[in-house]
């Protein structure tokens, strides 16, 4: 994963994923993902995150985001995202760019080869106070 | 008297049985607590309404003093808090105003702030004190809206009759809490018979006295709804018919016992064996 797509300096992607493995397929869920990959473009080295607020009654998204954030991700791919994680993740300047599927790595790949887009939809948050 | 109206299915007839109990007592209290859906005032019709906004209060953190060290971030069960980039984020509509986040900052940087959630009507009709609680558009807790109508109807001697929000959510929880009996309304279906039995487990746990309405009852026709009251013991207070009339007048926003002396007799039938159940 050399080519850059124009992006110079090294960063940290962070990516939902399904199962605690590398070549794990994206989670379609942010905030209710098992677990979160997280790649260092300098070193190359993922790390997998389990989320702890995965089964959370409510702002599983705010979770996330401040996981991410803490992590210091600058990078997210993502299926999907809610709109309070949305405003989360871009008040700490994380970029949120667009996965449909596949895996984390061929995500990661696409992104740095620059075949990724922005994400500019937002879910609205289904909080209940049941 | 205080009566919780409830069902577990939305739409058998809570609103039709609460309106028409207020409406044959004496002099009575009615409050709508289905605060997302509020439609009693519509047959009431009520005079004189006064508005208060309820508020609740949510956490502002004065950036001069907070270190961002995360400890409301991380004591938030609700996820309210988000830290980033020197400056505290703060999702109001999920926060469930504890108030937990300015008592763990260590820097004392959290002040709390008043924010409106909704409304609380009051109004009357005839002899009738009409309380209606209603949340903004956008907003996702009512309870504390329903903590103020009850606050309001338990300053009042009269008669009280509480029209819940359907479901046992912990809106149907609050609304049948202080309640001194709870009258199950129920229609012939396989899912307000199920819905019967949720919220006949909920009074249970409350430990509350409960009696059944059976509403639009065919004749002759297998009623899930009586199936599980008589299996369950639940006492079955009334049975009233899947009627045209009575359907007509409700779809016209009329208190049919107000309307026609027929339906009259038949509220205060009901309304007389609640008065002996609660004792």
């Amino acid at each position: 994963m050399s080519a850059r797509g124009g992006q110079e300096d090294n960063m940290k992607i962070v990516v939902p994923i399904e199962n605690e493995t590398e070549d794990s397929n994206i989670n379609p869920s942010l905030g209710r993902a098992p677990y979160y990959l997280l790649y260092d473009t300098e070193t190359e080295a993922a790390e997998i995150i389990a989320n702890t607020s995965k089964d959370s009654p409510s702002g599983a998204g705010v979770a996330a985001a401040q996981l991410m954030i803490d992590a210091g991700a600058e990078v997210l791919l993502t299926p999907r995202c809610g709109d309070r994680a949305y405003a989360a993740l871009k008040g700490a300047g994380i970029k949120i760019m667009l996965l449909p599927s596949g895996t984390a790595k061929s995500g990661i790949a696409a992104y740095l080869e620059g075949g990724l887009s922005e994400l500019d939809t937002v879910v609205k948050g289904h909080h209940g106070a049941h | 008297m205080r009566v919780a109206v409830f069902s577990g299915k939305g739409g058998t007839g809570k609103t039709m049985v609460s309106v028409n109990l207020a409406a044959v007592s004496r002099s009575a209290v009615y409050v709508d607590c289905d605060v997302e859906e509020p439609n009693g005032h519509l047959y009431f019709k009520p005079d004189g309404v006064v508005r208060e906004t309820v508020t609740v209060l949510v956490p502002r953190a004065d950036p001069e003093r907070c270190d961002g060290c995360l400890e409301c971030v991380r004591f938030c069960r609700f996820h309210a808090l988000s830290y980033s980039l020197d400056r505290l984020m703060v999702f109001d509509d999920v926060c469930h105003s504890c108030g937990g986040c300015s008592v763990v900052c260590p820097r004392e940087a959290i002040s709390e702030h008043e924010r409106g959630i909704g409304t609380v009507d009051t109004g009357r009709s005839g002899d009738v004190v009409v309380h209606t609680g209603t949340m903004d558009i956008g907003e996702a807790i009512g309870l504390p809206i329903i903590g103020r109508l009850l606050e309001k109807a338990s300053a009042e001697d009269d008669d009280v009759f509480i029209d819940c929000p359907p479901g046992s959510s912990c809106m149907a929880m609050e609304s049948i809490k202080d309640a001194d009996f709870c009258i199950l309304v129920s229609e012939p279906t396989v899912f307000g018979a199920h819905n019967l039995g949720m919220v006949a487990e909920l009074a249970r746990v409350f430990g509350k006295p409960v009696g059944a309405v059976l509403n639009k009852v065919i004749e002759g026709e297998e009623d899930p709804s009586e199936r599980f009251c008589i299996e369950n013991g639940i006492p079955i207070l009334a049975r009233i018919p899947f009627d045209l009339e009575l359907g007509r007048l409700c779809s016209e926003t009329t208190i049919a016992s107000w309307a026609d002396t027929g339906y009259e007799r038949m509220f205060r039938d009901l309304l007389e064996r609640i008065t002996e159940a609660v004792g």
